[in-house]
């Protein structure tokens, strides 16, 4: 009996020794996905349904990929230097570098804003944001080259940008840093609220061509700008933005700015603003300089201009063409749906979404709904712009887009996650794990009228174990799932280079029918073309050789030359005859002191070279053109300074003497 | 009670004894937590005298929502926690020498009461650590506290969190388990059986 008894003690005991080793959970498991293989799939020769243009984040650059496969196609350097094709180390493009710092090589890309007509991806301009050196950059979605930057003065930091109008009327720049400006900027950083202004830059884009010019700057309070968007529809004209510190830290921001409960969104009237500027209410600014850089496709060269003059309008002063409205916990994402009545604010410490309504805040503004002001500028009260909140979506809320079919998606930062819920019963409908920790999230068309609902793709921040290691510096990574079922799906992962943070992409039959093949030689107006071989030349003026190169399969002309001196600068100017698609030329040096150049069929481009001793020095084409490529050679000969070796030049030129 | 232990009990009770020298080579307790950027899991081990294991990461992760840093000062316990288990065993070697039912009875309490007072004094800890957050947060969810689990999972935000025995809790736990049935043998059974 007693013996029983203790049998059951004992069984009792282990039992729950085992329960306790069954608590022990396992970590979370990796979804699995059924058909996700032949929905990602493209075959081999076939195109992919969208461009997706993302930003590349820390490489300055955009990367272009075609989704759903998620294979890359090019890099676009912007505000970086990129060797791969001489961007910045060439004559032609160093100017598009310059800044009023003078060459600037390198920012940081963070968002992409693709030009509108109708709410809708005209395919015609890509514009990227520098974070660093305040600049905003147009790349051609015909040649998918940099055509054009622009800096921003009055600015500590371009995060809030380059967002844009339904009809490309104007990218805007929020500067992220409020920083002194006017005459006096050498103050103490503690005078941050006294002395530091925001500033939000209108940055007008001429629906001809593209070129960018600021319109007009709004000065603000002091805040950290973080994220834009535009109205559309009803709220075109509008523009919101998401601000944090609201505290008017300087200093550990990390807590400081995180201690109010409420930070804000700025709604800007930005129609009225345009009415103030021509009503010359606007204060001319001319303390300034920034550098405006753009690249002539006739001559393939970029011209630098500094600009000293900025309009200025005071938001504070002009009391009616920006209001506050308050948002949770310092908010990140600033998204307006497809029909423009709602705003999605996501603060990104907060522990739900508030959606504004424009309606409403349209009529707290005729109310005179406010609460009090914040720098001089009138806050909406909460409740009165409010639609309603989204309730426990999630950890850490980023960013929003749409389906069009009234569904909204947002990127859950903390929680790694994004979760899916209505836009009309702000319910939320489906979640799914991203991996890992995922920042801006893009539906193809998503800021548009007209979203393609069809994926929604996750740019996360952390890849971890989701790929071969490669030592401490890891892939970057995109995540594309299925949206067109009621449970969101994943379907793919796939690597990026930067560090990617928002992306746009658009239906490919927008931009793939008008994509440029080749440069017309006949249209070559750069001033050192040498539009066929009997117009190589090279020149001396003082210690400056010009060499007026050209290249065509498979020999460079000249490919013997001769007479130039230890202490001259030698420019190659190299065009490629060629007229066929995708035959580039590249040039490179033996110890140039810069990079390659990669030269298309039809233009020119110039590679500068200081020789650094006496010899004779080869160059040759570096890309692989034809079967004779590594014959594709030649030879430049470098005297002592005070030689007298003629300056000659040849291709295919027998010198017997030569033998002797 | 003053009866004399059975031969057999003395033996392993010598062994039990000895066994929690395992103590202050193992770890005794450990704290695991996933989310879903770290699949890997992190985790935390309370040893004898010291934590190891990820307590800078967590740390990190958890101010946060400003609880504290995790730090081998904040707990005194570990500067006598490894007296009391010395004693412990001094007690179970000294009860196989007294050799009486009672220094049987006198080794479970002792073992019973370190083990009772260890874990109030785990959830103290942790009731503290979960409450006590700093004002100046960056992320303040209402309501939310973040005390781990005294023994089990939890979901706490975006962790699940795991606490329970490691090697050394284990070992602890089963010369507990051990001294308890050999109390119940010594009582009902080894009486009954005494040729005496």
């Amino acid at each position: 009996m007693n013996t029983n008894k203790f049998i059951s003690l004992g069984v009792l005991a282990v039992a729950a020794s085992l329960t306790m080793i069954g608590c022990k959970p396992k970590g979370p498991q990796t979804v699995t996905t059924g058909g996700a293989a032949e929905k990602v799939y493209v075959a081999p020769g076939k195109y992919d349904e969208f461009y997706d243009i993302v930003s590349g984040g820390f490489n300055g650059q955009m990367s272009v990929y075609g989704l759903p496969s998620g294979r890359l196609f090019r890099i676009i350097p912007v505000f970086s230097l990129f060797p791969e094709n001489g961007y910045g180390f060439s004559e032609e493009t160093k100017p598009m570098l310059n800044t009023s710092h003078g060459f600037v090589p390198w920012d940081d890309l963070h968002h992409i804003a693709l030009s509108q007509t109708k709410g809708e991806h005209d395919g015609r301009w890509a514009f990227g944001n520098a974070n660093n050196t305040p600049r905003i950059g147009r790349v051609d979605m015909k040649t998918f080259r940099t055509m054009e930057i622009i800096e921003l003065p009055n600015s500590g930091g371009n995060h809030s940008s380059p967002f844009i109008t339904e009809n490309s009327e104007y990218v805007v720049a929020g500067t992220r840093f409020s920083v002194p400006v006017g005459e006096n900027r050498d103050v103490p950083v503690s005078s941050y609220k006294k002395n530091f202004r925001g500033t939000l830059s209108f940055v007008s884009v001429d629906p001809a061509n593209g070129g960018m010019k600021i319109a007009f700057q709004l000065a603000t309070p002091p805040v950290d700008f973080d994220l834009s968007r535009a109205g559309k529809g009803p709220s075109h004209g509008w523009f919101f933005f998401s601000c944090y510190n609201t505290e008017q830290a300087y200093t550990l921001l990390e807590v400081n700015a995180s201690q109010r409960d409420k930070d804000f969104i700025l709604a800007v009237n930005w129609k009225k603003a345009e009415e103030y500027l021509k009503a010359g209410k606007a204060k001319k600014i001319t303390n300034v300089k920034y550098a405006h850089n753009y690249l002539d496709e006739k001559t393939h060269t970029a011209t630098s201009e500094m600009l000293n003059e900025v309009m200025e309008l005071d938001i504070a002063q002009l009391k009616d063409i920006a209001y506050f409205i308050p948002c949770p916990k310092s908010p990140h994402g600033c998204d307006t749906d497809p029909s423009g009545e709602y705003i999605v604010a996501s603060g990104k410490l907060a522990a739900l979404i508030p959606v504004f309504s424009f309606k409403k805040i349209q009529d707290a503004i005729a109310n005179k709904d406010f609460d009090g002001e914040f720098g001089g500028v009138p806050i909406i009260k909460y409740e009165s712009a409010l639609k309603g909140e989204v309730q426990k979506p999630g950890l850490g809320p980023l960013h929003t887009e749409f389906d069009g079919r009234g569904n909204a998606y947002t990127s859950m930062f903390v929680s790694s996650e994004i979760v899916k819920w209505d836009l009309n019963t702000l319910q939320v409908l489906d979640r799914v794990p991203t991996y890992y920790s995922v920042g801006h999230l893009s539906v193809p068309g998503g800021p548009t009228a007209k979203p393609y609902g069809k994926y929604v793709i996750a740019y996360n921040k952390i890849t971890k174990d989701r790929y071969l290691p490669t030592g401490p510096e890891l892939t970057q990574s995109a995540q594309i799932y299925s949206i067109d079922g009621d449970k969101m799906q994943l379907l793919l992962d796939f690597p990026t280079t930067g560090e990617p943070h928002y992306a746009e992409a658009i239906a490919a039959e927008k931009v793939a029918p008008n994509s440029t093949k080749i440069y017309k030689i006949e249209d070559n107006n750069h001033p050192y073309v040498a539009r066929g071989e009997k117009q190589t030349k090279v020149e001396r003026k003082g210690n400056r050789v010009d060499v007026y190169m050209t290249a065509i399969r498979s020999h460079l002309t000249p490919d013997n030359i001769e007479g130039v001196k230890l202490g001259d600068e030698v420019y190659f100017h190299v065009t490629n005859l060629e007229q066929d698609w995708d035959i580039p030329h590249g040039f490179a040096v033996k110890g140039a002191a810069n990079a390659e150049i990669l030269i298309m069929p039809g233009e020119t481009q110039t590679l500068k070279w200081k020789p650094t001793e006496v010899g004779v020095v080869p160059f040759y084409c570096t890309d692989f053109c034809s079967a004779l490529h590594q014959e594709m050679q030649g030879y430049v000969r470098v005297s002592p300074p005070n030689s007298n070796v003629p300056l000659k030049f040849s291709t295919g030129k027998i010198e017997p003497s030569g033998e002797k | 009670m003053n009866q004399p232990l059975n031969k057999i009990s003395r033996i392993l009770i010598m062994i039990a004894s000895l066994a929690l020298c395992s103590a202050y080579v193992t770890p005794l307790w450990q704290i695991l937590m996933w989310a879903p950027q770290y699949p890997e899991g992190l985790e935390m081990k309370i040893w004898i005298n010291t934590l190891t294991g990820n307590i800078k990461i967590i740390s990190a992760l958890n101010h946060y929502i400003g609880m504290a840093h995790i730090e081998v000062s904040m707990f005194p316990e570990f500067k006598y926690m490894i007296y009391i288990v010395g004693v412990i065993i001094l007690i179970g070697l000294f009860s196989t020498l007294i050799n009486r039912r009672w220094s049987l009875l006198v080794f479970f309490f002792s073992l019973g009461a370190a083990g009772l007072a260890a874990l109030v004094d785990f959830y103290l800890w942790g009731y503290k650590y979960g409450h006590n957050l700093n004002p100046d947060a960056p992320i303040k969810v209402p309501g939310m506290v973040y005390q781990p689990p005294l023994i089990g999972t939890k979901q706490l935000l975006n962790f699940t969190a795991f606490s329970g025995p490691d090697i050394g809790g284990w070992v602890f736990i089963v010369v507990a388990v051990m001294v308890f049935t050999l109390l119940v043998l010594e009582q009902f059974y080894f009486k009954k059986n005494d040729p005496q």
